[in-house]
């Protein structure tokens, strides 16, 4: 196992910034600043109070609490408590003593405060380790100082700092005062890992109080003093304008303050045109809109829908593809030559985010300032649409970060706010902008469906030779580079010529097509992957069945043939055999109606296997008995029941989405309108057995809030098929008849 | 507008609203307690459930006005010092993720453990089969109404959680 120590050159060079407040506490500010900038540390005296408030990430007070301030949104991935436990952890204080704050935006300030990707404990482990430990170091000299001994007979433990032969201690609080009149050192050891207390733990999050006794906390919890409520309306076909609205009628409504139409843009990510009706509470603004009669011009993508996709993708299939996404050697040579080739096709539905907090935003414009308080996942996105639409400069936008209830992509689109931010513009009190299930199911920004159209060949060894898929995707006109417009897909509906199996076969060939329409796309946690995971990991099951191998022994053989690329073929096939020993691989095992399936993915730098059991009966129910996930995401799990839970999420997240999610469209619109037409996983179809081992390795450590997603879908149904002989090609799973006799 | 006299958590509150006004926004708007969420608006995904006269109800589908003097309890109301079995079962064992829903799941689960102080898999699933949980905390959710009927039981809790996932080395 690696230790802690820093080999990567940091992107950005960091400082600390040292500040004494009034009382004496010690204040210590991360900034990430370019190159060149000063090093030296600052002290300011009491009068400098104000300069450190909304600076730091850490404040320790003489009373030994540690305020630990979270950057990062939190959307239930648990950052606010796995980020500030690597402070801790360096610091060198007990937890018990932590309090952490919830910043607002202020990147200038904090660095990057986006969550998406998997991206905030890779993107900040580092420097959250190197923030802790230059606080210790300083809390070390600080003591050794008002002992006048060497720093190196000192050691920090648990919020205070010990001298090694005289047993003296001083806590941490008791030397705020001194501590923040030193020089910031240049660098500070980090601690070995094998002394770490809290990293590795089982840490709860910080908001669960709040959570379990219903305190304020999430976005729609906002409440203004005068605050109004509002209710925006969007054509139900994507980029609908508006002809006219019954406005008068509306404004008569009870408790209905005001009602306009927003002229908005054609941009389906930014102010689609709608009617806002504005009132004194979220009930009279609910019942004012049943009495809304709006006249759309819909434009011209209201014909479009689902089965005319459909058709169109298996007639784009059988010709060539719109691009080549990836080529190696010569497939169809090789088809010539292969001992066996099949084809399959496998498709999936739009689908929606269905973040259960319905989007929503307050927004509040005074004085030619817009302030703004939103659940959001990247809360600086909405700030340089407002600037542009409503002439604020984006110095002018304050935004206060909520937590959000659920993400899982939606929130990184900021639609809702936009939208906020224009009727309160219009409004002369604070306004919450509040989405109903309908309009948040409507009006996603939906993963897109797709058909992958494949063909495999099989030598008489019963290794593959070569490989081909044909996607068709879903895109929308989008500027193109050097002028112009062309139909581009968008996040997650794109395939990468790294996609496995590319480079472990000497022919492949993967080829892509773009259906235009106007369906507003965007990422849904692991975007792409969540689907190509099942298409890739499915496909090579049914190879491996139709060359009458063991399909945990064909994917290791297949790992094995590894010809370029940055896939770490080593790592997977450390968790690929790390799963198997788990789970207790043997297919053979099981009689007819149960199965085992295997299956893996790489994504968002995590590399994850995963196998499982389930029953199906004769008249096609499925049972998922066990599933057992083995995780590479490097070195150091940060919190141990916050990465678990992550797993346990994904793998009942991911079997839902393969059983129910879709989305129908007819008529250029979204056909289903709330949970009742939607449904969503619930506790019964949740297996009662999910183990989740992870697997350390020397590498950097990396997120957990997407990569256990892909390897899901084709997990269960790889076990389906050797518990039926029924492949499962389609999502959801209702498009398969699973009986059996 | 009508002036309506409720009993929430054990305290006389009047509020002037629509007759038709869902008691999850006269709570959330009105009585500024928002510890009920809004989730879907038709009694779909139980984010509202409150309870009247001790049983669970979607507060998204009572109008106020069929409210009466039925005894309200919230999230906010469940225990005084908001140390229920299952409060603290669900802060032992770190069964949120967003937490968005969690407060539903609570209320629910309160229900059950009332009328059933011992359930196993199969009653959880049953009774908590109408409540959403989009991060799909299930597994920790069964776990945590199994602990909190420990905690109710033995008043010092006492028993560790189980740790299901492991961690060991490459190598």
């Amino acid at each position: 196992m690696s230790t802690a120590t820093l080999s990567r050159p940091m992107a950005r060079r960091d400082f600390l910034r040292l500040s004494a407040i009034g009382g004496g506490g010690l204040v210590l500010a991360f900034y990430l600043k370019s190159a060149g900038t000063s090093s030296a540390a600052e002290v300011v005296n009491a009068s400098g109070a104000t300069e450190f408030s909304p600076n730091a990430f850490i404040r320790i007070a003489p009373t030994g609490i540690v305020t630990l301030v979270s950057k990062q949104p939190e959307i239930g991935q648990g950052i606010k408590t796995s980020l500030p436990m690597i402070i801790a952890e360096e610091l060198e204080v007990n937890w018990k003593d932590v309090v952490v704050e919830q910043a607002d935006l202020n990147p200038q300030l904090y660095g990057g405060q986006s969550a998406g990707g998997s991206r905030s404990t890779p993107t900040n482990y580092e420097n959250f380790h190197k923030l802790g430990a230059t606080g210790r170091a300083m809390l070390i000299e600080a003591a050794a100082q008002t002992w006048g001994i060497p720093a190196g007979e000192c050691f920090a433990l648990g919020g205070a700092v010990h001298h090694r032969t005289s047993g003296k201690t001083l806590k941490y609080g008791e030397l705020v005062a001194k501590a923040a009149t030193l020089p910031v050192p240049a660098s500070a050891p980090l601690k070995d890992p094998k002394d770490y207390r809290i990293l590795g733990t089982r840490i709860g999050g910080v908001d669960n109080p709040k959570i379990v006794t219903g305190q304020p906390l999430f976005g729609i919890d906002t409440k203004l003093p005068g605050m109004l409520y509002a209710v925006y309306e969007k054509c139900p076909v994507f980029g609908g304008k508006v002809v006219s609205a019954n406005l008068d009628q509306i404004k008569t409504l009870p408790g209905v303050k005001d009602a306009f139409i927003l002229e908005g843009t054609t941009n389906t990510a930014g102010l689609l045109p709608g009617v806002a009706i504005v009132a004194d509470s979220t009930w009279s603004a609910f019942s004012a809109r049943k009495q809304l009669k709006v006249s759309w011009d819909e434009g011209k993508f209201a014909n479009d829908s689902w089965d005319a996709f459909v058709a169109k993708a298996k007639e784009l299939s059988s010709q060539p593809g719109h691009q080549q996404v990836h080529k190696d050697g010569d497939v169809d040579a090789a088809f010539a030559g292969a001992a066996k080739v099949i084809t399959a096709d496998y498709s999936y539905p739009f689908i929606s985010h269905l973040s259960i907090e319905p989007q929503n935003c307050t927004a509040h414009f005074k004085d030619g300032k817009m302030e703004i308080w939103a659940p959001s996942q990247n809360p600086a996105s909405g700030n340089g649409m407002i600037s542009q639409l409503l002439g604020i400069p984006a110095t002018d936008i304050t935004v206060h970060m909520m937590r959000s209830g659920g993400g899982f992509g939606r929130r990184l689109t900021a639609d809702f706010i936009i939208e906020a931010a224009a009727i309160a513009k219009q409004v002369p009190a604070p306004v919450k902008l509040t989405w109903s299930r309908e309009d948040d199911l409507h009006h996603d920004q939906f993963r897109a469906g797709g058909f992958h159209f494949l063909k495999g060949g099989l030598d008489a060894g019963g290794k593959i030779v070569a490989w081909k898929n044909h996607f068709v995707t879903f895109g929308t006109m989008e500027p193109s580079r050097g002028g112009g417009s062309s139909v581009q897909p968008r996040s997650g509906g794109s395939l990468d010529a790294d996609q496995f199996p590319s480079r472990f076969l000497a022919n492949y060939l993967c080829e892509q097509s773009v259906m235009e329409c106007n369906i507003p796309m965007g990422p849904w946690r692991a975007p792409g992957n969540n689907v190509f995971g099942f298409v890739m990991q499915g496909f090579i099951d049914e190879l491996a069945h139709a060359a009458g191998r063991d399909p945990l022994e064909f994917r290791l053989d297949l790992l094995g043939q590894k010809k370029g690329g940055n896939y770490n073929a080593d790592r997977m096939t450390g968790v690929v055999k790390f799963a198997a020993a788990k789970a207790g691989w043997n297919p053979k095992q099981f009689e007819k109606g149960r199965g085992q399936g295997i299956a893996f993915h790489f994504s968002h730098s995590g590399y994850i296997a995963m196998v499982a059991e389930v029953t199906v009966s004769k008249d096609g129910q499925l049972k998922v008995d066990r599933v057992v996930a083995a995780c590479d995401v490097g070195a150091q799990i940060v919190n141990l029941s916050g990465a678990e839970n992550q797993v346990q999420g994904s793998i009942v997240d991911g079997l839902g989405t393969m059983m129910f999610q879709e989305l129908n469209i007819e008529r250029g619109r979204i056909v289903q309108n709330n949970l009742g037409e939607y449904p969503m996983i619930r506790i019964p179809d949740a297996p009662t057995k999910i183990e989740v081992h992870f697997l350390k390795t020397d590498y950097p450590t990396t997120g957990l809030g997407e990569p256990a997603i892909p390897p899901v879908a084709p997990v269960i149904g790889n076990a389906i098929f050797a518990a039926t002989g029924t492949r499962v090609r389609q999502f959801p799973l209702s498009r398969t008849d699973l009986r059996w006799s | 507008m009508s002036k309506y006299t409720l009993n929430v958590n054990g305290q006389s509150r009047t509020v002037d609203v629509a007759p038709d006004t869902p008691m999850l926004w006269v709570l959330r708007d009105h009585l500024d307690l928002v510890g009920t969420k809004f989730g879907c608006g038709i009694g779909q995904c139980a984010a509202c459930t409150i309870h009247l006269n001790g049983v669970p109800t979607r507060a998204c589908l009572t109008p106020v006005s069929t409210v009466g003097r039925m005894k309200v309890t919230t999230i906010e109301g469940l225990d005084p010092a908001g140390a229920h079995p299952l409060q603290q079962a669900w802060c032992e064992l770190d069964v949120p993720q967003c937490g968005y829903c969690q407060a539903g799941q609570i209320m629910t689960a309160a229900a059950l453990l009332k009328n059933n102080p011992n359930p196993n898999d199969e009653d959880i699933d049953g009774a908590m089969a109408g409540n959403l949980c989009r991060c799909a905390t299930y597994m920790r959710i069964r776990a945590g109404i199994k602990r909190a009927a420990e905690i109710a039981v033995t008043a010092t809790g006492g028993k560790q959680p189980h740790v299901a996932a492991t961690m060991e080395g490459a190598k």
